[in-house]
């Protein structure tokens, strides 16, 4: 289509804009090396992912700050993935419209929710009932933590589980159904294995939200950067990278070593959630050529 | 016949599915509400006009929080500044005008990456680059431009999205009447989907003013005696405040901690409703 | 008889490698209905848009031979699109109003070009909604959506906005498929009239359309022109086999 003369100032600014999300990634994945990067000349490779992070007294290993952000991931998909799935399931399966219709802005809600009220709750409600309930020292634990990135991994899950499920055409349950299954089989002998990459993005999706999740975690993990020695570390403080780069840069000196290594925690974040994105929107791809070629 | 005993336990197990995915969503749903009205409950003694129009005092501990309001409202206006026309302008090109080759996958990796970052890793890069490298310091115009960008996938989205639900026919129409592609844009398209448009953008401001890890190197301070004067000062903010009175003041009072959140509650929830009215008010007013 | 479009040797090809006119020459020819009529997929459509270059908003991939109106060659890069569509105005097969007004509607391709001049905006859509049949049905609505006409209403709508660009072609494609017989009864006696002031070219959605409007007619099959004639030629006496089929109904 033509370009009238006066339309190209504004056409050039749309163009620029278009490709201004280029520029941005470009420039955080520079200055995050810029000021990361150092780190790796200044503290020996072996000790970068060693198994103590003390800063105080020079030890810099990150290893407990990646098992922190892990066991807290973790545990947040076990409770993120059954009842985000199960919850999508219903909504787009089971539920009747009246139901939907007060369920979905209650999940829009949640996934509202700032994370420091998410975390202000953990330290009033959830850590002491937990104390309590599993008679533990303290309940600023991983799993508290882990309960809390649950919760609010649960919004991203329900929502692209609903859609993937709501992708499935509707052919194959009348198909299925058609062949004497009840409503029940076919859900879970058709339905959801034909969504099964939507779902699989869905938790990888609610995978890259847990990892960087910052303030829930920083508020009710309590402080403890360690490995773990033994089964129970779920129910002992731990620290993830996150609320590490939180909590210590506020007290870092500018270009000190340690403010380098908390800006390589960030590269190493950032490699990550990269990573998981980039898998989850490939799946997401992979799946909708599938449908289209299926369905042409 | 066999059928019926095989048939009998298959509706028993569906009839027990069915009854745990109820529970389960039960179980995601109730928490939601009761964390509310919970919060609507401990927080409400505490609301008074003094709460939100006055300074604070006795560190915190007394008075009202308005320079924390006026924080988030300063910021999330700074926001919106940089993030709508950056974020809506770049909606437009992706729908309207980006041809299908590499160079606009590659557009699409990037927000898709941009909209993955942590937060905190947000923080760090303003203050690498606004705070530091550009020299802005910690200030409402580092905050804001960090907070813009993490916003803008959410917009850019959305907007895209907006446009892309617009009937193709208009477009057609238009275009054999005699118009640009701007014009068709500008006339038609736009218009057409500007409600789905500022539903995203005001969905990706009640994000950014909740937000606290981006704030809190860039431009949240605690004990600021002052409104800020400039965008170069640096200004208190609800999420940083909640952030240090529920963490490290000793002998905060409960009313206040629980006040101080329902306040941002109903920042956040109020623009969400916002959101949803103008979304289902549009729905209902299209002409196809 | 004098020829308003001349299409010669047009080969059209879209990205995907489906080959969609070939080697199609024919003449328009001007104040006349310019009929064009065939099965489905037999590129009479993508003529129409070649016609106009709204080809463009599609992945046409090549385009061989030439189009010449008003001495031009519009397939030719250089060619002001802009003017070539006012003057060659193009008629759906479904009625598509703009999300406008009615009046809106029918001036917005004058508010295009800059047109600010009520008196003249005012004027044009009584003219072209009184060419369309359509201004004793309407001139009280005009500030009503332009959707809230009924379906043979909006698609006469369709045609004055057409009409208000003062066109010298207008291409209409299958424009009463979606319209019931007593509307397309008022479009097919608009055009016996509209052909006095310009050039019309019908895709009409049956072969009885067609023979009903036609001064000249083409049938096509496949992507080519298999036969032309003026007047009721080519439906009374039809010299291919092919067109004879479909005239008579062996296949459609």
């Amino acid at each position: 289509m033509e370009t009238a003369k006066g339309e190209r100032w504004i056409t050039w600014i749309i163009k620029i804009s278009g490709y201004s999300s280029i520029l941005f990634v470009s420039l955080i994945l520079f200055f995050l090396a810029r000021e990361g990067f150092p780190a790796l000349g200044e503290v020996p490779l072996k000790d970068l992912f060693g198994a103590r992070w003390y800063p105080i007294e020079g030890y810099f290993g990150i290893w407990p700050l990646i098992f922190g952000s892990v066991l807290v991931t973790v545990g947040a998909l076990l409770i993120g993935i059954p009842f985000g799935i199960g919850t999508a399931v219903y909504l787009s399966e089971l539920a009747p419209a009246w139901i939907k219709n007060i369920l979905k802005p209650i999940i829009e809600i949640l996934a509202g929710l700032p994370s420091v009220v998410l975390g202000f709750l953990g330290i009033q409600l959830a850590a002491p009932f937990f104390r309590q309930f599993l008679n533990l020292p303290t309940g600023l634990t991983a799993f508290t933590g882990a309960v809390l990135l649950g919760f609010i991994a649960i919004p991203t899950i329900v929502s692209i589980s609903e859609d993937a499920l709501n992708t499935v055409p509707s052919t194959y349950r009348h198909g299925a159904l058609a062949l004497g299954a009840n409503h029940w089989q076919t859900i879970w002998g058709v339905t959801v294995p034909a969504a099964r990459s939507g779902l699989l993005t869905a938790v990888m999706l609610g995978v890259g939200r847990s990892i960087g999740e910052t303030m829930a975690v920083m508020m009710v993990t309590g402080n403890a950067p360690v490995l773990p020695r033994s089964l129970n570390a779920l129910f002992l403080p731990a620290r993830t990278m996150t609320a590490t780069i939180a909590s210590e840069m506020g007290e870092v000196a500018t270009g000190s070593m340690h403010y380098h290594v908390l800006f390589f925690i960030g590269i190493v974040l950032f490699g990550i959630s990269l990573a998981v994105n980039l898998t989850a929107s490939s799946l997401a791809l992979r799946s909708r050529k599938r449908a289209e070629r299926l369905l042409s | 016949m066999e059928n019926s005993e095989a048939a009998r336990i298959s509706r028993r197990n569906a009839l027990l599915g069915v009854n745990l995915l109820r529970l389960i969503t039960l179980l995601t749903a109730l928490p939601v509400i009761g964390v509310i009205v919970y919060i609507i409950v401990r927080g409400a003694p505490a609301l008074s006009w003094e709460f939100i129009s006055a300074m604070p005092r006795e560190g915190m501990r007394a008075g009202g929080i308005l320079p924390a309001i006026m924080g988030t409202f300063y910021l999330t206006l700074g926001t919106a500044v940089f993030s709508v026309p950056l974020g809506v302008a770049a909606g437009i090109y992706i729908a309207e005008y980006a041809p299908d080759n590499r160079a606009t996958r590659l557009v699409r990796i990037a927000i898709i990456n941009l909209a993955g970052i942590p937060s905190v890793v947000y923080g760090l890069f303003g203050l690498g680059l606004f705070v530091l490298f550009l020299k802005f310091g910690t200030s409402i115009l580092a905050a804001s431009l960090t907070l813009s960008i993490m916003t803008l996938p959410v917009i850019i989205s959305t907007t895209e999205e907006a446009l892309r639900q617009v009937p193709n026919a208009f477009r057609v129409v238009s275009t054999s009447l005699g118009a640009t592609r701007w014009q068709t844009i500008q006339r038609i398209t736009l218009p057409q989907a500007m409600p789905g448009v500022i539903t995203g953008v005001i969905l990706g401001l009640e994000r950014a003013a909740g937000e606290t890890a981006p704030i809190m190197f860039t431009g949240a301070a605690f004990f600021l005696p002052l409104l800020p004067q400039s965008p170069l000062d640096a200004t208190m903010a609800l999420p940083y405040h909640i952030f240090v009175i529920s963490t490290s003041v000793p002998g905060m009072p409960v009313e206040i901690q629980y006040g101080t959140v329902l306040v941002l509650l109903f920042f956040v929830l109020g623009m969400n409703v916002i959101a949803t009215l103008i979304r289902n008010r549009a729905r209902a007013r299209r002409q196809w | 008889m004098s020829v308003k479009i001349s299409v010669q040797n047009l080969t059209l090809m879209y990205s995907d490698g489906v080959e969609s006119l070939h080697d199609v020459s024919i003449d328009i020819i001007a104040n006349a209905v310019n009929v064009l009529f065939g099965p489905a997929g037999g590129g009479k459509s993508t003529l129409l848009r070649a016609l106009n270059r709204l080809n463009d908003l599609a992945d046409v991939d090549t385009a061989q031979g030439k189009i010449v109106f008003n001495e031009q060659n519009i397939l030719d890069p250089a060619t002001d699109v802009i003017e070539l569509r006012r003057k060659v105005g193009m008629v759906f097969s479904r009625p598509a109003p703009l999300p406008l007004s009615v009046y809106e509607n029918v001036i917005y391709g004058l508010r295009l070009m800059g047109e600010r001049s009520k008196t003249l905006l005012d004027e044009r859509v009584e003219q072209s909604l009184r060419q369309a049949v359509l201004w004793d049905e309407v001139y009280d609505r005009l500030n009503d959506p332009g959707a809230s006409l009924s379906g043979g209403q909006q698609q006469r709508l369709c045609i004055a906005r057409v009409l208000a660009l003062e066109p010298e072609v207008i291409m209409l494609d299958e424009p009463t498929s979606a319209l019931d017989p007593v509307s397309t009864a008022k479009i097919e006696g608009m055009l016996a009239e509209l052909k006095e002031r310009l050039t019309i070219i019908l895709v009409p959605h049956n072969v009885q359309q067609a023979a009903r409007t036609a001064d000249y007619a083409g049938f096509f099959l496949q992507g080519r022109l298999v036969e032309y004639a003026p007047e009721k030629g080519l439906f009374l006496k039809p010299r291919e086999k092919e067109t004879q089929d479909y005239v008579t109904g062996r296949f459609g």
